[in-house]
């Protein structure tokens, strides 16, 4: 099925399953440990081996010898896997360092081998008897040190310029240039990479943890040279990943390698101290932003600089991309550049882009409302555009940032907000800051297979996966209101390559793409049910259970009582998001307080307002933003892989010093969704709100700190020390 | 993990004894630090004797005054004893500030009295250290040093000794009770008990081998308003960037130690007696002669601040 | 090495007699137990727990931890394994009535203990009061630190009733309070990445049957 035209009234807008707040059918197995994740399929046939994974010393430069005998000597080894026995490997396109090592090191915990053994304890202790020799090269590991040297990129990433953005800068009455600093985080989900590889003859099945189950058979394949239909991935439950485990990881391939030498299934999980530095990360950014405004608030001028750095071949972190859309102006400008830096790999982490970008504008457009002495709100308000700005024929297809952030303002008590440093509770210098949330609506292909039984139960099955989104349940709702039946008719089965290809998670595209596949793929059911039933032509109903067509009816099950019916399809688009932009809005209001003595900052109230299409599940779409909000403060407060520039690598690589948030740092939260239906971006009308929740969050954090404390800091995360000599004398 | 043998001490004097005459044996208790450390192979004992089934768990009144807390006493049972909330109720602020509530289950008193260092480039076995491989070099001196010492350090180390609970036993005149492996006893003060790391950071407290703490004693109550304040960047689950202990009199008098600062919980007595003076003139006594880096200077600013907070609060 | 049994069959109860009467002189306090068989294997060691109800008898290398022979050796693997290194409370089971981390205790320390993990405390077809709050209110995505905040949940309740101080009990004289300030502090060692604390605090508030703090009527 094809998404060409906007969506008329379809079976969906009943929203008598979509768009309650069902609790998640996958609940009572994920609250009773029931829920197989990667390194717990116990259906595995043969008894796994155990792989542990050595990482690199070094962050650059050559392993001169490696010797694995003692290792392979030890108790219980079976084999050891390194670059001298691993044969060739290929590298998925998606993928920047190489996931085996050697002879070539390029970057710190690089996976060099992996030592397999019949325990896990086995396999530790001989992985730490290998003796790696090693010559290390000098690297480049400072962003801004090597920020003069970085280069612009061409395509999606190349400058853009709108009007004469130097001259009306030149010549706003208001204005403010100013630098931020976002540092690299990680993605720290609860659970490790972590795979259970089988070879069958030339084919292998890995049961791992992985958002995007097509992508990850597709470059398991081309690392291991091997056929795609070779490979089988099955990923049903997944741990947490926020764009961690978007790509192939070493986990898969060193598992593949050490089952296929070991000649039975192997269980790798990568060690936590490993991960910050063998896997990905979001990538630091240092941002340059000029606003330039009338003396009435218009912003007449507004320009976006970003310098991150990545290995070479590597990406840029997109942070400048939400201010081509987010402001009005007549005259503008974005520009990223890129250094190269031997630090491990950047890639995507939750709201690539945004989320660093916007910790960066909105503070800007915090500053620059101070300058001209107006409420924040108000200034975004001013500014708001309906159309794209870089492309005045090009309207959004909805955007209602304006009401987000008044009803928001409203709700908060924002009318209580004093200026900066005027207000007290006991020891607490207490503030509120605002920003807008910006993130883009990406649709992705995605199918799905419906089957339909005689005794009326319907099952889906899409490769689709489920990393906390609440897919699982979203589909469900789907199906069960395009087929008229109960939820509890209705069952799910994802993450397996064996299904058809969906949109898997990522992009927040994850929940309208998904099930818009699920919708093509009933609709194509609907079809076959009424053709099975016999009732001709005409428009038919399909409600509690029972299928209508003019003043014929059946039993749904019915139609499968012949044998199962079975449809499958997927959902493709056309140009409309060419024709709209297609993007969702929020505000985040957060109140925080400052100890006047020490500068520790704790959060005391959040409320986020999102407008983001129709919402599938209110209880699992508020679930995605608080959890947002949560790692929103994360990246304002205390989040930041230490980089080691001598080492070359990220030093509080373990989640002691790798600090993210923890329950005594997040209050009560509250969020409103607008009630929204956007028909242009599919039948569902929805789009996502994972990411969404997250942009702006951490410019809020650091706005109200401002306005708590009226010192302002620009570099994150907003850590005691950078604001401490600036609270006023305490004897 | 290396491979180790594995047994349950008889007796304390056993477990002494054993430990001094075994090559590579280590006690365990909570293991809470000690399994930590074998993951990585920062500790590698090869034998160990679990100590567990020794009594060691009661908190018991001394004659004339004090409380002696068994060397098991877990850290949740010695900070909810009702003696030491309502007399040390600054021991029970630091246990209750420190790790998490499943940690303090499991940790002993002495186990948190031995507990490691948390410098990464200590838990990174790929960098130099001095304290893990003596002579290595210290790779902490010159690198990500925020959480790392700032007074009291060497060429040597620049590491911090992470315990809370030791910094209140520090301001409450703690002595640390121990048997050696002949049998014998001894009571060391906690002033003596953790070392500086001079040019051997790796010997970090004044135990002997095999020797083995039993029991810590606290002296008889000495009153005041107890205060521990932990600063960190995170609301819980952290380590200390800066803590003070102190106990303050109504007159303004009284004893304060600070933690996050040096190799051990740092408490200069000519400093307590400047209390009445404010917070400025006793950080100024307290701090001489540090030596920060620039990443943790503003522990200097903090533990100053910190300190004013603390005593604003015996106060109010 | 007894194969893996989430349920224990007949068979096993019968192996479990078996060694324990084999090693029944050799465990007491004092006793040495080192069966160290062969040179080149890592010392072996029996030991005996109650887990969920039952008794279950292995024989483990004295390196494996409480978590890994929950999950690789009696295929509990409800519990998880999130960080290996107390970091991040995902291991949390409740030994003896009080919860730990289970990564950061050797099984052969758990001679003769009572180990209720989340597969102890309900199944999807009868869950416990707190993981069917956990449900009712969300508090989880992923699922993955799930177990282990329940199994916080459901001991942090017992510590707050028997009046075990937290760092934000305002009077340590007296016992703390039902709140959810209270219940935030206390579970502070479970870190959930997917960010459900606020539905977490609601859900505990729930099954103590107190209202959350900051929620609006």
């Amino acid at each position: 099925m094809k998404f060409d035209t906007p969506a008329g009234t379809n079976p969906i807008d009943r929203m008598r399953v979509v768009g309650q707040p069902t609790a998640r059918i996958d609940g009572p197995l994920k609250v009773s440990g029931k829920a197989p994740y990667a390194y717990e399929h116990h259906d595995v046939p043969g008894k796994p081996a155990y792989g542990y994974v050595v990482g690199a010393a070094i962050a650059k430069g050559a392993i001169r010898s490696i010797d694995t005998a003692q290792a392979e000597r030890a108790p219980g080894v079976i084999t050891v896997v390194t670059h001298r026995n691993a044969g060739k490997l290929g590298k998925g396109r998606m993928n920047t360092a190489n996931l085996l090592g050697g002879p070539r090191v390029e970057h710190y915990h690089q996976a060099i081998a992996v030592v397999v053994a019949e325990t896990f304890e086995q396999a530790r202790a001989a992985a730490a008897m290998i003796d790696v020799d090693y010559a290390r090269d000098g690297g480049t590991f400072d962003l801004a040190a090597a920020k003069t040297g970085a280069a612009e990129q061409g395509g999606e990433n190349a400058p853009t310029a709108v009007g004469d953005f130097e001259g009306a800068f030149a010549s706003a009455p208001v204005k403010l240039d100013a630098t931020y600093t976002t540092p690299d985080q990680s993605h720290s989900m609860m659970e490790p990479h972590a795979t259970i590889a089988q070879w069958d003859g030339d084919g292998v099945t890995v049961w791992t943890s992985n958002q995007m189950v097509a992508w990850g058979k597709k470059e398991l394949a081309a690392t291991l040279q091997i056929a795609p239909e070779k490979v089988r991935l099955v990923s049903p439950y997944i741990g947490g990943g926020f764009g961690g485990k978007l790509f192939l990881r070493s986990d898969v391939v060193m598992a593949s390698l050490a089952s296929r030498a070991a000649k039975r299934p192997v269980k790798v999980a990568l060690q936590r101290p490993l991960i910050p530095n063998n896997t990905t990360h979001r990538p630091a950014t240092i941002q340059r932003i000029r606003v330039g405004c009338s003396r009435d608030g218009k912003i007449t001028a507004i320009g976006h600089e970003s310098w991150s750095g990545n290995l070479p071949d590597g990406d840029l972190e997109t942070a400048t991309m939400q201010t081509k859309l987010l402001y009005a102006g007549p005259n503008r400008m974005t520009a990223m550049r890129l250094a190269v830096l031997d630090l491990p790999e950047g890639n995507a982490m939750r709201a690539p882009g945004e989320a660093p970008g916007l910790m960066a504008l909105e503070i800007a457009m915090d500053e620059m409302a101070e300058k001209l002495g107006m409420d924040p709100v108000k200034f975004r308000v001013i500014n708001d555009t309906q159309v794209d700005p870089e492309k005045p024929d090009r309207p959004f297809s909805q955007r209602n940032l304006v009401r987000c952030l008044e009803d928001g303002a409203k709700r908060f008590g924002w009318s209580r907000r004093k200026a900066p440093g005027q207000t007290r509770d006991g020891r607490w210098l207490v503030g509120m800051g605002v920003a807008a949330a910006f993130r883009n609506n990406l649709n992705q292909k995605s199918a799905a297979r419906v089957r339909l039984n005689a005794s009326g139960q319907v099952t889906v099955e899409t490769d689709m996966t489920d990393i906390g989104t609440g897919s699982y349940t979203i589909i469900a709702q789907t199906a069960a209101e395009m087929l008229g039946v109960p939820l509890a008719k209705v069952s799910v089965k994802l993450g397996d390559s064996a299904f058809p290809a969906a949109a898997g998670s990522g992009g927040q595209w994850g929940a309208n793409s998904s099930t818009a596949g699920v919708y093509a793929a009933c609709v194509k059911l609907r079809e076959q049910v009424v053709q099975s039933l016999g009732f001709g032509q005409g428009e038919a109903t399909f409600e509690n259970g029972t299928v209508r067509v003019g003043n014929r009816s059946a039993d749904l099950a019915q139609a499968a009582k012949a044998g199962e019916l079975i449809a499958e399809d997927a959902m493709e688009y056309g140009d409309l998001a060419k024709k709209f932009q297609q993007s969702t809005f929020g505000g985040h209001f957060v109140e925080v307080g400052v100890d006047r003595y020490t500068g520790e900052v704790r959060v005391r109230r959040m409320l986020a307002v999102c407008a983001a299409g129709r919402i599938l599940n209110p209880t699992s779409a508020r679930s995605q933003v608080i959890g947002a909000m949560t790692m929103g403060v994360g990246g304002a407060l205390m989040e930041e892989l230490a980089v080691d520039k001598r080492f070359g690598f990220f030093v509080n690589h373990d989640l002691a010093g790798y600090e993210v948030p923890v329950h005594m740092d997040i209050p009560h939260q509250e969020v409103v969704f607008l009630d929204e239906a956007d028909d242009k971006v599919s039948p569902m009308k929805a789009k996502g709100v994972g990411e969404l929740g997250l942009c702006g969050v951490g410019a809020a954090v650091a706005n109200a700190i401002y306005n708590a404390t009226g010192v302002r800091i620009r570099d994150y995360p907003i850590t005691l020390d950078k604001h401490l000599d600036k609270l006023g004398d305490v004897a | 993990m290396r491979p180790f043998t594995y047994e349950r001490a008889a007796s304390a004097r056993d477990a002494a004894a054993k430990a001094a005459a075994t090559p590579g044996a280590r006690f365990i208790a909570g293991g809470t630090n000690l399994l930590d450390l074998m993951k990585l192979e920062i500790e590698t004992p090869t034998h160990l004797i679990d100590v567990n089934g020794l009594g060691m768990d009661k908190i018991e009144p001394i004659d004339g005054g004090g409380l002696r807390i068994g060397a098991l006493v877990r850290n949740t049972d010695l900070a909810a004893d009702a003696r030491v909330r309502k007399s040390y109720g600054v021991l029970t602020r630091a246990l209750v500030a420190g790790a998490s509530g499943q940690l303090r289950n499991k940790a002993t008193t002495a186990g948190n009295l031995l507990q490691r260092t948390r410098c990464p480039y200590f838990y990174d076995v790929n960098m130099p250290c001095n304290k893990r491989k003596p002579g290595s070099g210290c790779a902490a001196i010159g690198g990500f040093s925020r959480q790392l010492a700032v007074i009291g350090t060497s060429d040597a180390c620049i590491a911090t000794h992470p315990s809370d609970m030791a910094v209140a036993m520090r301001v409450l005149d703690a002595s640390v009770e121990t048997i050696r492996p002949d049998g014998t006893t001894r009571a060391i003060p906690i002033a003596d008990f953790h070392l500086l790391p001079g040019s051997t950071p790796q010997k970090e407290t004044a135990l002997d081998k095999g020797e083995m703490i039993i029991s810590v004693a606290l002296p008889k109550p000495r009153g005041g308003t107890h205060i521990y304040r932990k600063v960190r960047d995170r609301a819980s689950y952290a380590f200390a960037l800066v803590s003070v202990a102190a106990v303050i009199n109504r007159d303004g008098t009284g004893a304060v130690a600070l933690g996050g600062m040096a190799h051990k919980p740092w408490r200069v007595e000519e400093a307590d007696a400047l209390l009445p003076k404010g917070s400025k003139a006793v950080a100024e006594r307290l701090l001489a002669g540090a030596t920060p880096r620039e990443d943790n200077a503003f522990k200097l600013t903090l533990a100053q601040r910190t300190i004013a907070s603390v005593i604003a609060e015996a106060k109010a | 090495m007894t194969e893996g049994c989430g349920a224990i069959s007949r068979r096993d109860v019968l192996k479990t007699s078996a060694a324990g009467a084999a090693i029944a002189g050799s465990l007491g306090p004092g006793g040495m137990a080192m069966a160290q068989a062969g040179a080149n294997a890592p010392p072996h060691m029996p030991v005996r727990m109650e887990v969920n109800g039952k008794p279950v008898s292995l024989d483990l290398d004295t390196r494996t931890t409480l978590l890994d022979a929950l999950r690789e050796h009696l295929k509990f693997t409800g519990t998880k394994k999130g960080c290996d290194h107390g970091q991040c409370g995902a291991c949390t089971v409740i030994v003896n009535g009080r919860r730990i981390n289970s990564c950061l205790t050797l099984a052969v320390m758990h001679e003769g203990d009572t180990v209720t993990t989340i597969e102890g405390l309900g199944t999807p077809d009868n869950l416990h009061p707190m993981q069917a709050a956990f449900v009712a209110h969300d508090g989880y995505q992923c699922g993955y630190c799930t177990p282990g905040q329940i199994c916080s949940a459901v001991s942090v309740l017992e510590e707050i009733r028997a009046g075990i101080p937290s760092h934000v009990t305002q009077d340590i004289g007296k016992a703390p309070a039902m709140t959810t300030t209270e219940m935030r502090e206390r579970m502070s060692g479970n870190i959930c990445r997917c960010g459900a604390y606020s539905n977490i605090a609601e859900a505990m508030a729930d099954v103590a049957g107190v209202k959350a703090e900051g929620v609006k009527a």
